[in-house]
């Protein structure tokens, strides 16, 4: 394939990247995503939509986040100096408030009155709910029974903020399951509501928009490590459940030959067990949720379940800008197992006074696979996208400890 | 297969057939391998005897998001049972080895094909005398993957049209539409609201403005009263839910097929074929 001339022009006016994103949506919400698109168009074209935006993202997020350097972890590693880019500091404890800042006030220009949105850890279905109390509309979120089960704190968190709950049973009652099941709510609340979807994927524009309000986590990070190293880093790592966090750090770095760009997936029990989330490593391209992409499925076409420790990696596709990187080459994509993020999580809690969410605990156990080996001058940021503070139940009960 | 004998004149022919005898179309829905392929495909076998003009051959998928309980449960169901899109397409096959004149609509969602590979899957679907396709996440924008190959080999591409698809739109929606335009009574799942038969009698009016295709309308459509309805408005009544409810409510506790489940499905199909002829006698 030959090299484009810049990696950030995508997608195309069909909402292509290369051969992967497109609108595969049925016809009734075909004229909503129309509109959301020339909705977004007009947003982008006015600085007050983008002015009130970064107010939001300062005074109620707390951005900049901080770009920190781990000198624990460097040292431990004994190579690459390691950076994490604290996205897991911002109000509600991940990086998904970015996007949905972005998307509720693209609701309220286009006059929706009722938020829905799908979760998996439960930190967009929070982000969600945040926004949607911050400006006084109902949200109604849909999350998997398995992870209802999982992630307990943060389901109470969003019933506390005045969302609406609801327990998806259908399939395998996980992340994608709840993204089908807020896709029926959509199809039949049209008129009034605004779907908030939390990662990089679902039919075009979803995915450019979703990538441009995380993007914020690259640029930032650009100008942070030019003050601290006066040069761009020689590696970014960052996690991918839909890829949200990873394309928000990547985006900015892309036409940025030099940096090298991982992209760490979740590998589960093993992608030899079968029992993984990784979709670019162990999955063919498909269609499912509006887009064509990378997908766990089987010889027939039907989608397979995904498995990880952690629920917000646990999706059996990926966003279609990732696929696109990965077909082009300018982007690596590795996975983890639930051993070595888990071993990571610990780590880091110990060395660095920070504990991470299970999802950026993959991206550290592929820092800990790759740092050790590397010169001491080599510059590694990592996107630490999310604390761990919903996952200590679940983290204990791992670990055997009974709390 | 040669053109005369594609999917788009047996199609038209059926339509023509019926225009003659002044009555609207029965379009019954069947998910292929529900509960089991033996099952479904008596079922199939029994359905123009029953009256069902058109039959709608479901393909079973993980992630059917435009359907709701009662068809997800029915994939799945015979996604358990061993269903494939080859074991669907056999099938079809099948049925079509003994009856050469009810046209065979394939409806689904398209990654089973896109896995299958598309010019394998119209080849194959051309030998299985298969008529046309309903792919639900295709809309126009798309029209390049399935719909204009599909068209090339002969076989219908049947659009939906929505409470949601406005004038403007229109045009492109019915634009590669062959066969029959199939009307969606309300925005939502399938399963889950009531027809209108008044709301849907100003939509069809609307839509025949733009066409000269038949325009079938479906979901919420359950009984035979609202069947009749929607025949006096429309050229054709397509039933879903009720047929996959007819299946579930028949089986034993382990969810297997009973004696009582190919008659369930087939009387039920007797008591709608009844409401759309009723359509014809008053109107
Ligand atoms: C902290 C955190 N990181 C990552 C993810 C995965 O999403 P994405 O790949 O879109 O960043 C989630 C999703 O819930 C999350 O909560």
């Amino acid at each position: 394939m030959s090299k484009p001339n810049s990696y950030r022009a995508g997608p195309d006016v069909a909402g292509r990247f290369g051969s992967h994103g497109g609108r595969f949506a049925a016809e009734t919400l075909m004229p909503l995503i129309l509109e959301l698109e020339t909705a977004y168009r007009a947003a982008q074209a006015d600085p007050g939509f983008r002015d009130e935006l970064d107010y939001y993202l300062e005074h109620y997020a707390g951005r900049p986040s901080p770009l920190y350097f781990a000198k624990r972890l460097t040292d431990h590693f004994g190579g690459a100096k390691i950076y994490f880019k604290r996205d897991e500091l911002n109000h509600t404890g991940s990086h998904k408030i970015n996007n949905c800042l972005g998307q509720m006030l693209l609701a309220r220009r286009m006059g929706k009155t009722r938020i829905i949105a799908e979760t998996g850890a439960g930190q967009h279905g929070v982000a969600s709910a945040t926004v949607s109390a911050l400006f006084g509309l109902p949200c109604t979120v849909y999350m998997g029974e398995v992870d209802v089960e999982r992630q307990q704190p943060n389901v109470f968190r969003m019933k506390l903020l005045g969302a609406d709950v609801v327990p998806v049973g259908s399939g395998s009652r996980t992340l994608k399951d709840a993204l089908n099941e807020a896709m029926r709510d959509w199809v039949t609340n049209v008129d009034d509501t605004f779907y908030i979807i939390g990662t990089v994927a679902g039919p075009h524009p979803y995915p450019e928009l979703v990538r441009d309000f995380q993007s914020v986590i690259g640029d930032e990070a650009k100008q942070q490590i030019l003050q601290a190293e006066g040069r761009l880093p020689d590696t970014l790592v960052a996690c991918i459940g839909g890829g949200s966090n990873a394309m928000g750090l990547f985006h900015p770095f892309l036409d940025d030959d030099g940096v090298n760009i991982i992209g760490v997936e979740a590998a589960g029990d093993g992608i030899e067990t079968g029992r993984h989330a990784a979709s670019i490593t162990g999955g063919r391209p498909g269609v499912l949720h509006g887009n064509r992409t990378y997908l766990l499925q089987d010889d027939d076409g039907q989608i397979i379940e995904a498995h990880s420790i952690s629920a917000g990696l646990d999706y059996p596709g990926i966003g279609p800008e990732h696929a696109w990187l990965h077909d082009v080459g300018r982007a690596n994509y590795v996975s983890a197992t639930d051993a070595d993020a888990l071993a990571a999580f610990q780590l880091c809690s110990k060395l660095e006074g920070i504990i991470p969410a299970l999802e950026p605990a993959h991206a550290l156990a592929h820092v800990a696979k790759i740092a050790p080996d590397l010169p001491r001058d080599h510059i590694i940021v990592m996107n630490m996208c999310g604390r761990g503070d919903k996952d200590i139940f679940a983290v204990a009960e791992m670990l055997g400890v009974k709390l | 297969m040669s053109a005369m004998r594609g999917g788009r004149t047996r199609i038209e022919a059926r339509f023509a057939r019926l225009r003659t005898e002044g009555r609207a179309a029965l379009v019954s829905y069947v998910m292929s391998g529900d509960p089991d392929l033996e099952t479904s495909a008596q079922i199939m076998a029994g359905l123009p005897a029953a009256g069902a003009d058109i039959i709608e051959l479901g393909m079973a998928f993980t992630d059917p998001m435009a359907d709701g309980p009662s068809i997800q449960v029915a994939g799945l169901r015979a996604l358990k049972a061993g269903i494939t899109l080859s074991k669907t397409l056999a099938m079809a096959a099948e049925f079509r080895r003994h009856d050469t004149e009810t046209p065979v609509v394939l409806m689904g969602y398209y990654n089973p094909i896109h896995a299958f590979g598309v010019p394998a899957f119209l080849a194959a679907a051309q030998t299985a005398g298969i008529d046309g396709l309903i792919v639900v996440d295709l809309p126009p924008e798309e029209d390049a993957e399935l719909c204009l190959p599909a068209l090339q080999a002969g076989l219908s591409f049947v659009r939906l049209a929505t409470p949601t698809t406005d004038e403007k739109r229109l045009p492109a929606v019915l634009a590669n539409t062959s066969g029959f335009v199939y009307y969606v009574s309300y925005a939502g799942i399938t399963g889950a609201g009531s027809v209108d038969a008044d709301t849907v009698a100003s939509a069809v009016a609307r839509i025949r403005q733009h066409t000269d295709l038949p325009i079938a309308v479906g979901f919420g459509i359950r009984t035979p009263e609202q069947a009749r309805d929607i025949a006096t408005v429309a050229d054709g009544a397509v039933v879903g839910t009720a047929f996959t409810d007819a299946v579930r409510g028949s089986l034993d506790p382990d969810g297997k097929a009973t004696a009582t489940t190919v008659a369930a499905v087939l009387d039920l199909t007797r008591a709608l074929a009844a409401g759309v002829a009723a359509a014809a006698s008053e109107g």
